[in-house]
């Protein structure tokens, strides 16, 4: 079987943001992670390798330094990296990020495709449905669960008030939950091991059926108009009290407020 | 020279701190406080490939190099000291001295094991009466038919009861040398726990690194094969000075560790603790003690660093002695480990001195650095032997 | 064909089990704000099997008129049929908005029917607004006018984004639920019901659903409180929340907390509120022992009054909080319940 699993390289916002003098956010001070979701999606392929035996293909795009995550993917114990990197790729929204890796994946044999169910730079979920979309196979969104019996893959699909197990024929596409699996280290010799190898690196003319117009900043529908570290509402009173004032406090506003 | 990290190495540390933070940390305040061995972690690393580092594929173990390996113990013992020693003697003082001396059979009896985490490692030196004099060592081997019969003890002994292999020196031979004094000859054995006649004596209480297991191993007639002897007869003295030579790069990096974690959490601490209505790290005194600390944990990593790049060049097949390297690391590193947890805790003020905040287990942990694998004055004979000779 | 030709603010009026979702009440809310600033009407999509009844629900809560594809392929949540529907709504009526809800259903349905429609779409958006694009005339650029700016944020609520959708229709959003206001529901009101099946033919993209699980949370929902006794990681222990529960139940609210408090297990996930939990915004929020990482604040500042208790002056709780009380909640919190006692009953 073969496993093509999409990650994005995405700055760690676990240990804080970091913002310059002027407010506006600091990227490159932040470090940068493997997306937990994508990360999730990876370790479901692993496992599916170590179980029933398969190939597993890491894809990602963006700027040449994403390198490092498929290094990682590879240290884990994926058998193949790909970056796609181009200037003119540049600046997608994720119409034109789904436009691009499946130009790549039309290049590629899978029988299945994991991406994460969403980046946490991004948080928007859309890129892997808009994928599936494109290369005209079944999606199925939200995994908790994934097992793959025959041509088949049964998946726990994830909804708000329980979940559905759901059958699709490969090939496919799943989108994974972090909920889905607690992944495994690197190896310090994966590591080496991961250094070795060759990164497949793919510019624009490597993707397949993909028009022009549908590429980076111009092939992009949506547009930023306006975009702003978030400003927060302003403070109102703030009183230091002691227990018997502060209640008599809070009960004034209550009542002035006509909550009580 | 390139004092840059190569990306694999940014990796391979990426990798160490993940997991110290997430496996190791939560579990450092109760190892200390209860002296647990931390079993469930050493076979966490072991499945990862973390007690074979330098040891070579073939071998079972992950092929990367010296410098990795240090830094898997640098920052293990960042968080929990303890965890740190317990990779440094498995793999300096047990696996590397089989992967240098033994023979073929041996690396695949023991160092396999050991390297794929599936067995612990431990050596045996020091004795009631011999520590930095190795003269008064009392462990006697004779060879008995096709066995070793071994007698005597071993004392303060690292990873002692949890591990599988054992490597012990022993006398064997007593020869005269050219003034007519007798001399005892040494060999270095690998023993198996398990084996009739060598049990566990006292587990010691310690001022830190509490969880890590220090006991007695008593040798009663105990009857080892043969084939167990460890490089040639006789040459168990310099396979054991040898073997501490690497052993002290693993310490040095743990004491680095250690140095580097008090230095962390008080440049945390100092920046949220608050007096006279300001940050502590607001105050000059303490910039300039933080100062301080960076600098020397700077100059002792560069040494840590050198001596594990001088070992690699070792490992590689050449002939070059990396004893002073490693002696001056372990000095330095442990002095400065030493000094920059005192003076963490003096930042952290009353509360440096309390359990709660993990400085005060730092600096208790600080101090077997100076003492174990060669003291530091033993260190500084090292280090003067080769500058007079 | 024109972008001038497409018309009409749609909105996917999603149900589960013939039963509407509370996100779908919201978009018609406000769906009816953007039609009338764009003079135009509000229409409802509703997909399902046997779902004809709840048009009459959809109209009071503003739907001009309902879009019903009524069949057997719908009758539970599978993307391919879904898409194929809402897509060929798209194709036939051409909205210039649709509005889906940034539900586990609607985060599905969404990207998969822009991209088959060929345009873009907005996630998770939190305001929505009609107005031009460029925001700001810019020399030598076409100033669009009616432009739907759709309001996001990203990066774990630290940044935030309007974004246009100028040269593709429709206008596609998907809607964070619990941050649209519902009209007060108009008794009697009535929609153009139209009823439309696109054919559905099964082909490789339908996937086949095994089995359903329901679990049954015995929850309350957070997002549908009046009022939030929420606290934090300085409540300091989960028998220590007994003490909120006390306050909650003595003024008809609820209880819910911050991430801290479900990394420490001592509440349910389903009660956490911020950028990784829920979206709140009730009439009072107390803010008990919660610091106020933006992770929380991004999830709860639309509230309408919010009251915070924190021992920590410096807290940033009370760059948000209305009233900021700096002081001992484990004395401040029992002696409030026992106020409000008295004043209730």
């Amino acid at each position: 079987m073969k496993i093509v699993v999409c990650i994005k390289q995405v700055p760690d916002t676990k240990g804080g943001v970091k913002f310059n003098p002027d407010g506006t956010l600091d990227r490159g001070a932040m470090l940068t992670i493997m997306n937990p979701d994508d990360k999730a999606g990876l370790e479901a392929a692993l496992r599916l390798k170590d179980e029933v035996g398969a190939e597993v293909t890491v894809l990602t795009m963006g700027l040449p330094k994403a390198d490092e995550v498929l290094r990682e993917a590879m240290a884990m114990g994926a058998d193949n990296g790909i970056l796609v990197t181009d200037r003119v790729l540049g600046g997608a929204d994720t119409w034109a990020t789904s436009t691009t890796l499946a130009g790549a994946l039309r290049n590629i044999d899978y029988d299945l495709i994991i991406t994460g169910r969403q980046a946490i730079d991004g948080d928007t979920a859309q890129v892997g449905p808009q994928i599936s979309e494109h290369l005209d196979i079944p999606v199925i969104s939200y995994a908790k669960a994934i097992k793959v019996e025959g041509d088949s893959v049964i998946v726990e699909r994830q909804y708000d008030d329980g979940y559905h197990v759901v059958k699709a024929k490969m090939p496919c596409l799943v989108t994974a939950l972090s909920e889905l699996n607690e992944p495994r280290y690197m190896t310090p010799g994966g590591i080496f091991d991961a250094f070795e190898k060759e990164v497949t690196v793919w510019g624009r003319a490597d993707l397949k059926d993909v028009d022009d117009s549908n590429l980076g900043l111009a092939g992009s529908p949506t547009k930023i108009a306006k975009a702003s570290d978030k400003v927060r509402k302003g403070a109102g009173e703030k009183v230091a009290l002691e227990a018997d004032e502060a209640v008599t406090y809070i009960m004034d506003k209550l009542k002035e407020k006509h909550v009580i | 020279m390139d004092f840059t990290l190569s990306k694999q190495h940014e990796m391979v540390r990426k990798l160490f701190k993940d997991f110290a933070e997430n496996e190791v940390k939560p579990m450092a305040q109760e190892v200390d406080e209860t002296e647990q061995f931390p079993l469930e972690n050493v076979q966490k690393m072991g499945k990862l490939g973390f007690l074979g580092i330098p040891v070579p594929k073939e071998y079972g173990g992950q092929g990367a190099d010296i410098l990795s390996y240090i830094m898997c113990v640098e920052e293990l013992s960042k968080v929990c000291a303890t965890t740190g020693v317990v990779v440094s003697a498995h793999t300096s003082l047990c696996a590397d001295p089989i992967l240098t001396y033994g023979t073929e059979e041996q690396k695949q009896k023991y160092l396999v094991p050991l390297a794929k985490g599936e067995k612990i490692g431990a050596f045996g030196l020091t004795e009631p009466g011999a520590g930095t004099d190795a003269q008064g060592v009392q462990t006697k081997a004779v060879l008995d038919g096709d066995e070793w019969v071994l007698n005597g003890s071993k004392c303060f002994i690292t990873n002692g009861k949890y591990a599988d292999f054992y490597i012990i020196i022993a006398y064997t031979d007593i020869v005269e040398d050219r003034r007519g004094r007798k001399v005892k000859k040494f060999s270095a054995f690998i023993v198996e726990k398990g084996t009739p006649g060598f049990t566990f004596g006292t587990k010691e209480k310690k001022m830190g690194i509490r969880g890590s297991a220090t006991y007695e191993l008593i040798f009663q007639d105990c009857r080892i094969p043969k084939e167990n002897i460890l490089g040639p007869r006789g040459k168990g003295f310099p396979i054991a000075m040898h073997t501490l030579d690497g052993g002290r790069i693993g310490i040095a990096a743990q004491a680095l560790g250690i140095a580097e974690g008090a230095l962390e959490r008080t440049i945390e601490y100092t920046k949220e603790r608050k007096q006279f209505g300001r940050a502590i790290s607001a105050q000059q005194n303490t910039q300039f003690q933080l100062a301080n600390m960076a600098t020397k944990v700077e100059a002792a990593k560069m040494l840590v660093y050198k001596a594990a790049l001088k070992k690699q060049e070792f490992a590689d097949g050449k002939k070059v002695s990396y004893s002073v390297e490693a002696a001056m690391a372990k000095l330095a590193a442990a002095e400065v480990a030493m000094e920059v947890t005192t003076k963490a805790v003096q930042l952290f003020g009353g509360y440096g001195y309390i359990r709660e905040y993990d400085v005060e287990r730092m600096m208790r942990d600080a101090k077997i650095t100076e003492i174990y694998e060669g003291t530091s004055e033993v260190q500084r004979m090292v280090i003067s032997g080769s500058l007079l000779k | 064909m024109g972008l001038e030709e497409y018309k009409g603010v749609y909105v996917f009026a999603q149900q589960v089990d013939n039963e509407l979702s509370g996100i779908a009440f919201e978009l018609l809310g406000k769906a009816k704000e953007l039609a009338k600033d764009l003079n135009t009407d509000v229409t409802a999509m509703l997909l399902g099997s046997d779902v004809k009844g709840l048009v009459d629900q959809l109209a009071e809560y503003g739907a001009d008129k309902v879009i019903v594809v009524d069949d057997p392929e719908l009758k539970n949540y599978r993307t391919e049929p879904y898409a194929h529907a809402v897509a060929s709504i798209i194709n036939e009526y051409k909205p210039e908005i649709v509005l889906v809800g940034a539900t586990a259903i609607g985060r599905d349905l969404g990207p998969r029917v822009s991209a088959r429609v060929a345009t873009g779409l907005t996630a998770d958006c939190t305001v929505l607004e009609i107005g031009d694009f460029p925001i700001n005339p810019i020399p030598g650029k076409e100033q669009k006018h009616n432009q739907l700016l759709m309001t996001r944020p990203a990066f774990g609520g630290n940044t935030i984004a309007t974004i246009a959708c100028p040269d593709n229709r429709p206008q596609m959003a998907t809607v964070r639920p619990g941050v649209m206001q519902k009209i007060d529901p108009i008794a009697g009101a009535k929609a153009e019901v139209i009823e439309y099946n696109p054919g559905f033919t099964p082909n490789n993209k339908y996937v086949e659903i095994l089995d359903i699980v329901k679990e049954v949370s015995d929850t309350v929902d957070i997002m549908e409180a009046k009022i939030l006794v929420s606290g934090g990681r300085g409540v300091g222990s989960a028998e220590n929340f007994k003490m909120l529960q006390d306050l909650a139940d003595v003024i008809g609210g609820t209880v819910s907390c911050s991430r801290a408090v479900v990394d420490n297990g001592w509440m349910p996930k389903e009660l956490q509120v911020g950028q990784t939990g829920k979206t709140v915004r009730p009439n009072v929020y107390f803010a008990i022992g919660i610091s106020g990482a933006i992770q929380h604040t991004a999830g709860m500042e639309e509230s309408d009054i919010i009251i915070a208790i924190n021992k920590d002056e410096t807290a940033p709780i009370f760059d948000v909080a209305d009233y900021g009380i700096v002081g001992d909640l484990n004395k401040i919190v029992p002696k409030l319940t026992e106020a409000l006692k008295a004043v209730v009953k």
